[in-house]
């Protein structure tokens, strides 16, 4: 494993070792394709079943079959939204929230071109959805509700469960991107009004090109990708048996590690929020701090900017990812940042720790004493700021010409 | 991660001239809303000589925009006030060994809080001249606001009439889809639907025929008509021999080495070809060297 303090497990995370070790004989001696007749093809099959049947038990599906294989968490809600679209043809509008994951929104803009109606439900400063909104928009024109569980930036929780029942009691579908959810939080399908979930292998402590549809056995849908009759027809193409493997191994071991989850990861990511907000002035948690991820800490340093704080993490081998608009090269800080209404002086500044239960205490102490000193220098260098603190009325103060 | 040169990382992980200078007498704040950056410029100037004596910035802003800041505070001390506005927001890329696509308008933002400390100085109002857009085109940092501006003014209608203009899309080409939205967008306001499929139409040749030296004389009025477009970016174009509808040009400056010469030389094929109202084919001088050597 190469040196340095990961915590960006939210962008993505380290192959478990085991994981690792399981997947190997799929690149090598057992390279036979599951849909074969001969014994080369049986035990990869075998394989799979297994495989099929530990992301199951982690999900808690009722069957085996709701699960199918995909590229990826992105095709995953690709096929579960056209899905919905195509099996509906008078359903034109579609259900959504403005803090959703690229995956989502980018094609829910696509669509909005190709003459559906997307309604985007607005959050609160602390990125909170409006029931009542949501209750209003339910009707008979809606094909489906794609809501995330868990944001990726704050690692707010949406009330899911909820939503999905309120959804099926108007007759409308349900889906939730819950790329970040799984594997952090229980979860359990079979007791739930969720029609189609998504996940991706990556963020597990799977390998990166594997994901997941769940698909609740009698929800109309049409495939994506037409072909073969892998996965049951319902997503062609030669399985990644390696990766499929690998994923359910990852599934297995995040269904026994569940129990650290909400004890020890958490205990650390609340050691490192207190360690940081307790030395640095003018810094706030992002989000809504009392239901969000156990793994992530999001905080927003006011009057510098996010980039520059990453890239001087990165010289002392601290990994973490920011909102600023500079980190991705995009006009705008972050869409999640912005629709909670948080300055842009403050977004910018925005840096996300996510942790994993490969971390250590000694890492989270390490990063308690590398981050004010780096606020410091940024700060010292902002025209928002003066000796050890903002000057007065800073807004007013600098007011750059802006172009 | 950003391909960030050596030089711009020294001069963020060390940046020079950082904070307000004493008794300064020149001040730009200037943001870049691209970014959310913005940056303070303070300059002491010396009254009689007009020599700026110190320069110190303060940043709001991501690795590449305090490296600017730190790379133009140290290009202009010591320079007079007239020279330092002679530095180009280029010269400062290039002083950093150059700058990510995504980022070259923190050196804007340097060379803008020059301008406007310069002003400030003067007790002049400096006002900002141009806006930015998101960036489309990264091959060659084209943004929105250039696309639509130049769609707007010169009526273009298709994805091959943008790059021969702005030079977007002429690289990886993956900025396509872009273009085609921006002309929908741009082409809807004026009642007209974008045409994937638009070919450029050719004027017919209905003109009486040009006499030889009329001809020559139109190319030259033509090839002065698209110079500003390549003197903007540093270069220039030279008329070397007209051959029946072969026209050798030769390309200088900066356009002489570019590697978007054979776009270039498209660009101008065309406006030539439309001015003349004839097909002609532009081919750079070198050939008619290759020809004769042949």
């Amino acid at each position: 494993m190469s040196t340095g303090i990961y915590l960006d497990n939210n962008a993505t995370t380290m192959v478990s070792p085991e994981v690792v070790e399981e997947m190997m004989p799929f690149f090598s001696e057992q390279y036979g394709n599951p849909s074969s007749m001969h014994q080369f093809g049986d035990k990869v099959g075998r394989a799979l079943k297994k495989a099929r049947q530990q992301v199951q038990a982690l999900l808690g599906a009722e069957h085996d079959s709701e699960i199918i294989f995909t590229s990826c968490g992105t095709e995953a809600d690709s096929t579960a939204i056209l899905s919905a679209l195509k099996a509906q043809p008078d359903r034109k509008d579609i259900i959504t929230t403005v803090v959703e994951h690229p995956a989502v929104l980018s094609l829910c803009e696509y669509l909005e071109k190709e003459g559906y109606t997307v309604h985007y439900l607005k959050v609160d400063k602390k990125g909170r959805l409006d029931m009542q909104e949501y209750i209003r928009l339910l009707s008979d024109k809606v094909a489906i509700v794609s809501v995330m569980w868990a944001n990726n930036e704050s690692g707010t929780l949406f009330p899911i469960t909820e939503m999905a029942e309120l959804a099926s009691s108007a007759g409308v579908m349900f889906h939730t991107d819950a790329v970040q959810a799984v594997g952090k939080l229980p979860i359990n399908l079979k007791e739930s009004a969720i029609d189609m979930l998504s996940l991706s292998g990556h963020k597990l402590h799977a390998p990166k090109g594997i994901g997941v549809l769940y698909l609740r056995r009698g929800v109309r849908f049409r495939p994506l990708l037409r072909g073969g009759h892998q996965e049951r027809g319902r997503r062609a193409g030669t399985e990644n048996s390696a990766s499929i493997v690998g994923l359910g191994k990852a599934c297995e071991m995040a269904l026994s590690a569940m129990a650290q989850e909400k004890t020890t990861v958490k205990a650390l990511r609340d050691r490192l929020e207190h360690g940081i907000l307790s030395q640095v002035s003018h810094c706030f948690v992002t989000g809504d701090p009392g239901n969000r991820l156990p793994n992530t800490c999001n905080i927003a340093f006011e009057y510098i900017e996010g980039e520059a704080i990453l890239l001087l993490l990165n010289k002392m081998g601290i990994a973490a990812s920011s909102g600023s608009a500079c980190t991705s090269g995009s006009l705008e800080p972050s869409h999640v940042m912005r629709a909670m209404d948080i300055p842009y002086t403050a977004a910018h500044g925005s840096v996300r720790f996510s942790l994993s239960r490969y971390n250590s205490q000694a890492d989270v102490d390490k990063v308690i004493e590398a981050v004010p000193p780096i606020i410091e220098k940024l700060r010292k260098l902002s025209p928002y700021w003066s000796g050890n603190g903002p000057v007065e009325d800073p807004e007013k103060a600098f007011a750059p010409t802006y172009a | 991660m950003w391909d960030y040169s050596e030089k711009v990382q020294d001069h963020f992980y060390n940046p020079r001239n950082a904070g307000a200078i004493e008794g300064a007498n020149g001040t730009g704040d200037v943001g870049s809303l691209s970014c959310g950056d913005a940056l303070r410029l303070t300059l002491k100037v010396d009254p009689d000589s007009d020599k700026i004596l110190d320069a110190g910035f303060q940043t709001f802003g991501c690795g590449s925009a305090i490296a600017s800041s730190s790379a133009l505070t140290e290009m202009i001390k010591g320079m007079t006030l007239d020279d330092a506005l002679t530095v180009s927001n280029q010269d400062i890329a290039d002083y950093l060994d150059g700058l990510p696509p995504e980022k070259m308008h923190c050196s804007v933002m340097g060379r803008e809080a020059l301008q406007a400390a310069v002003a400030n100085y003067r007790g002049e109002e400096w006002k900002d001249d141009h806006e930015e857009g998101a960036l489309v085109c990264k091959c060659f940092a084209i943004d929105e606001v250039m696309i639509e501006d130049t769609v707007r003014a010169n009526n273009l209608s298709t994805v091959e009439e943008v790059t021969n203009y702005t030079k977007a899309g002429g690289g990886c080409s993956a900025c396509h889809e872009g273009i085609e939205e921006i002309l929908t967008r741009v082409l809807a306001e004026q009642g007209v639907a974008f045409d994937p499929n638009a070919k450029i139409d050719m004027p017919k040749a209905t003109q009486p025929k040009l006499t030889n030296i009329q001809r020559m004389k139109r190319i030259e009025e033509l090839l002065d008509e698209i110079r500003p477009n390549l003197q903007r970016d540093k270069g220039d174009v030279e008329l070397v021999e007209v051959d029946g509808k072969n026209i050798y040009v030769n390309m200088v400056g900066a356009c002489g080495g570019c590697q978007m010469a054979s776009v270039t030389l498209g660009g101008i094929q065309q406006h030539l070809a439309e001015g003349l109202g004839e097909f002609i084919q532009v081919m750079p001088s070198q050939e008619l060297a290759r020809q004769a050597g042949a």
